[in-house]
């Protein structure tokens, strides 16, 4: 089996609100897959189908070889979860949680616990009411991570964390995954992204808008580019690929999708560069351009979406 | 905001700032803002709390006329209720029963003041503590918004919805044409008394972290109060002054009005809501007046050792609050059926009238105390099985559930403590009860005999928690509806006969089909009908939990 995670045209309404529709999301086994997408999208949702918590409409979904709703039991001995919302019993300790969810999913490493505890400086025996945000969701963190699980579902795992315990996090899923573990990841947190993730899908309004490597990813984006040469530069804007030419004498400054830039540069050396300097695209604008058009449609609008809240309300829960 | 707002950005407001500089603000700020916000959320709420309380005083009233249409049929009744210490026990203290009023007042009886203490307890917990509990109030308490406001806000809400309900009540016996200073008193005293269990709940709420717990200890002392006025009201009366029930029905509406008893009622509520703000004054916001201590680092194997231990480790605080609150209930019960018994000694001819319904005066009062008891047990069975809804609609089932624990195994776990938790109950009230009128009476043999006549409502209360279930597998969002079977078994319990309803519906209660013991012997068909009928509901639900989309 290759794939750990195979879902196809997945389809799940909450009344009118139609939060996916038609996800299409693949995870090879043994790779950190990133699941991007704004607020309300579909990501929860998605995952909690993938748990067998909520049923599909129309679609296919596969996990680890096995049926989401129907082996749920079979194949939840095999993953971790960690949600985005970590609710404690408010009369538990944090260690007892931390037991209480590693026995039910088939027992957990001790050595490894009171490590992962160490590391993110975890307090197991405070109750659950007065645990901060953050610590609530190391006690999630550390239970799922002391796991022999072979898959790790990790709904925005670091929401709350401070910047060092996002650091650990990190390298502790860094190490996990050298043992050869599958992890999917969804994350606003675009740094960890980048460092964690071999491939990502990016997800809208419940359908998947992009799926591959960052590099791929990357190709579809735009590179900018400022420039200054010898001769005036005429008629960039005429120039395939070219996008928010602005010149100004001799500077020039535009961006340029980036499967474009080999042209772009071939057409600049014919006014003698003097000086340039590219950026290339990073995640965020990546992110930005394809939640853009979400984006341009809440500016243009005098009230803030009511789509966008509902389909949020109806993944949120 | 205006609708043709562009764009967010824009100075601050400095027009607001400077009309809010002058005014320093107190601890009530705001509490108006919160008084509109609470109505709002609960519109349908006191509405229906309203209508139902009106609509079991009018139904009461109403048929007090139809059962005794001469003023010989009041006397008579009059005579029997007035050596009637079981009847006494349950409903309240004997006032003028041979006049409408008087009737139609003794046998609304407790139960309606309790109703209103439930209405005021359940209004304000949900709105001070609860909401504390789930960081609602933080973000209230944020902005401009006095200490005291949230709590000053709920009483102001329940002092205008008892208003409104005195008013509905004095309405409803009027139309009766009962005399106007009994009835507006009688309104004024169930009022009181809900608005002083109301000012009750705004200390106890102080007092724990855990809204459960709050009205946990508001309920334990309604329970008191309710005992109290039983084994005084049957007694000599004396203890029935220490009981706030006992202040309300001291003031005898219909029967020589005394109004000053009611200044019992409004003083114990001033005394509250002082100590109420007292406490928020010293308190943290999220804090009991009890610091958390730090719990085991490691769980023990009771909790993780098997898939019960969770269940039970939440639920174990409050099963032993109902198991003991439910045991010296029949304890008080018990107590109360030596005086029964005496009470009949003086009134041999009573006791024949009585026998030939099967069985003695005392096994009579046993039977209808058992009966009230089980309805009580009937609120944990409910509770208990509603766990599984608190636990899924508040996010910690989700992550249980994508472990290894499958869906079945997660709710026969908190099952189990549901039904056995319902079987301890009965079993301690039936002990409670068995022992005092057991050595009261130097009889022993009478532990045996209770105990086994409590035991046998267990399988009602086990299709209480089938049909809770099948509303949780079937309807997740309407097993509130849960509450309206158990209101409906009560009604249908304590006023079918006076109510007159239709044998059908009696029927459709699971308590009725209880062998009604002691008074008569055991039956086996109803017994094993009653737990096939739960066992049957149990499987529907949880087979509908299994189909259903889990976790909202």
């Amino acid at each position: 089996m290759t794939n750990a995670i195979e879902v196809s045209g997945l389809v799940k309404t909450f009344g009118q609100t139609r939060a996916l529709d038609g996800l299409d999301l693949t995870v090879a086994t043994g790779e950190v897959h990133g699941f991007l997408g704004p607020n309300g999208s579909g990501k929860s949702t998605t995952i909690r189908v993938l748990l067998g918590l909520l049923r599909a409409d129309s679609g296919r979904a596969v996990l680890l070889g096995g049926d989401p709703w129907g082996d749920a039991v079979a194949l939840h001995r095999r993953l971790a979860y960690v949600p985005g919302d970590v609710t404690l019993w408010p009369n538990l300790s944090g260690g007892e949680v931390i037991d209480l969810l590693g026995h039910l999913r088939g027992g957990l490493d001790r050595h490894r616990r009171d490590q992962l505890l160490e590391r993110f400086e975890l307090d197991p025996t405070k109750k659950g009411r007065t645990y901060s945000k953050g610590n609530r969701q190391k006690v999630a963190l550390v239970a799922a991570l002391a796991s022999d699980a072979e898959l790790l579902i990790l709904d925005e795992p670091t929401s709350g964390l401070d910047p060092l315990m996002e650091a650990v996090f990190q390298d502790t899923i860094k190490e996990l995954t050298q043992g050869g573990r599958t992890v999917l990841l969804s994350s606003h947190i675009l740094a960890e992204v980048e460092a964690l993730c071999d491939r990502v899908s990016i997800i809208r309004l419940g359908r998947t808008v992009e799926s591959g490597t960052l590099t791929e990813l990357r190709h579809l984006t735009r590179t900018s580019i400022a420039v200054e040469t010898e001769r005036p530069i005429d008629r960039l804007e005429r120039l395939a690929g070219v996008h928010d030419p602005q010149v100004d004498g001799l500077r020039a400054r535009f961006d340029v999708d980036t499967a474009q830039l080999e042209s772009a540069l071939e057409f600049l050396t014919a006014f003698g560069v003097r000086s340039l300097t590219s950026q290339p695209p990073t995640l965020e604008e990546l992110f930005l351009r394809h939640y853009g058009d979400e984006l341009a449609e809440l500016e243009g609008r005098t009230t803030v979406s009511r789509d966008g809240s509902s389909a949020d309300a109806g993944a949120a829960r | 905001m205006s609708a043709s707002e562009a764009t967010l950005a824009g100075p601050p407001a400095a027009g607001v700032a400077a009309a809010l500089a002058p005014a320093r603000g107190t601890t009530l700020t705001g509490t108006w803002a919160l008084v509109r916000f609470i109505l709002r959320r609960d519109r349908v709420r006191l509405v229906v709390w309203i209508i139902g309380i009106t609509l079991l005083v009018l139904s009461t009233a109403a048929s007090v006329e139809g059962l005794y249409p001469t003023q010989a049929d009041l006397d008579k009744a009059a005579q029997t209720a007035n050596d009637n210490a079981a009847l006494i026990a349950l409903n309240a203290p004997s006032y003028a029963l041979d006049t409408l009023g008087g009737q139609a007042v003794f046998n609304v009886g407790s139960f309606g003041y309790v109703v209103m203490a439930l209405m005021g307890m359940f209004l304000v917990g949900r709105h001070t503590r609860a909401d504390e509990e789930a960081g609602r109030t933080e973000l209230l308490r944020a902005t401009v918004l006095g200490r005291n406001a949230p709590v000053a806000a709920v009483l102001v809400v329940s002092a205008g919805a008892f208003a409104v309900l005195g008013g509905l009540i004095t309405l409803s016996m009027l139309s009766q044409d009962l005399p106007t200073a009994g009835s507006v008193l009688y309104s004024v005293a169930m009022a009181a008394f809900g608005l002083l269990f109301a000012s009750v709940t705004a200390v106890t709420v102080q007092l724990t972290e855990h809204n459960r717990a709050a009205l946990g200890f508001a309920g334990a002392l309604l329970g008191a109060s309710y005992v109290l006025r039983a084994v005084g009201d049957v007694g000599d009366g004396t203890l029935s002054w220490a009981s706030p029930m006992g202040w309300a029905q001291a003031a005898r509406p219909y029967a020589g009005e005394r109004w000053w008893t009611l200044l019992l009622l409004a003083g114990a509520a001033i005394v509250c809501v002082a100590v109420a703000f007292v406490l928020l004054s010293v308190r943290d916001l999220g804090g009991g007046l009890v610091p958390p201590r730090p719990g085991p680092p490691v769980a023990s194997t009771a909790l993780v050792g098997s898939r019960f231990g969770l269940p039970f480790r939440l639920q174990r605080a409050s099963v032993a609050a109902w198991t003991i609150g439910l045991g010296l209930t029949g304890v008080s019960y018990g107590s109360v059926g030596q005086d029964v018994r005496d009470l009949i000694g003086n009134n041999s001819a009573f006791e024949d009238v009585i026998a030939q319904g099967g069985g003695s005066l005392t096994d009579a009062f046993f039977t209808t105390s058992l009966l009230m008891l089980a309805l009580i047990a009937g609120g944990f069975a409910i509770s208990s099985t509603l766990r599984l809804r608190s636990e899924e609609a508040g996010g910690r089932a989700e992550p249980l559930l994508a472990t290894g624990l499958g869906r079945s195994p997660w709710v026969t776990s908190y099952l189990a403590v549901a039904l056995g938790g319902s079987a301890a109950l009965m079993t301690a009230a039936g002990l409670g009860m068995g022992l005092t009128y057991g050595v009261a009476v130097s009889d022993l043999g009478q532990v045996g005999r209770l105990v086994g006549a409590a035991v046998a409502f267990v399988p009602a209360l086990w299709v209480l928690v089938g049909i809770t279930l099948v509303l949780f597998g079937f309807a997740p969002r309407a097993t509130a509806a849960a509450w309206g079977v158990l209101v409906a078994c009560f009604v249908i319990g304590l006023f079918a006969e006076l109510l007159d309803l239709p044998g059908w519906l009696v029927d459709l209660s699971p308590f009725q089909h209880v062998p009604a013991m002691p008074s008569q012997g055991f039956a086996l068909t109803p017994v094993v009908a009653l737990t096939a009928t739960a066992a049957v509901l149990m499987v529907a639900g949880v087979a509908g939990f299994r189909r259903r989309d889990a976790g909202y």
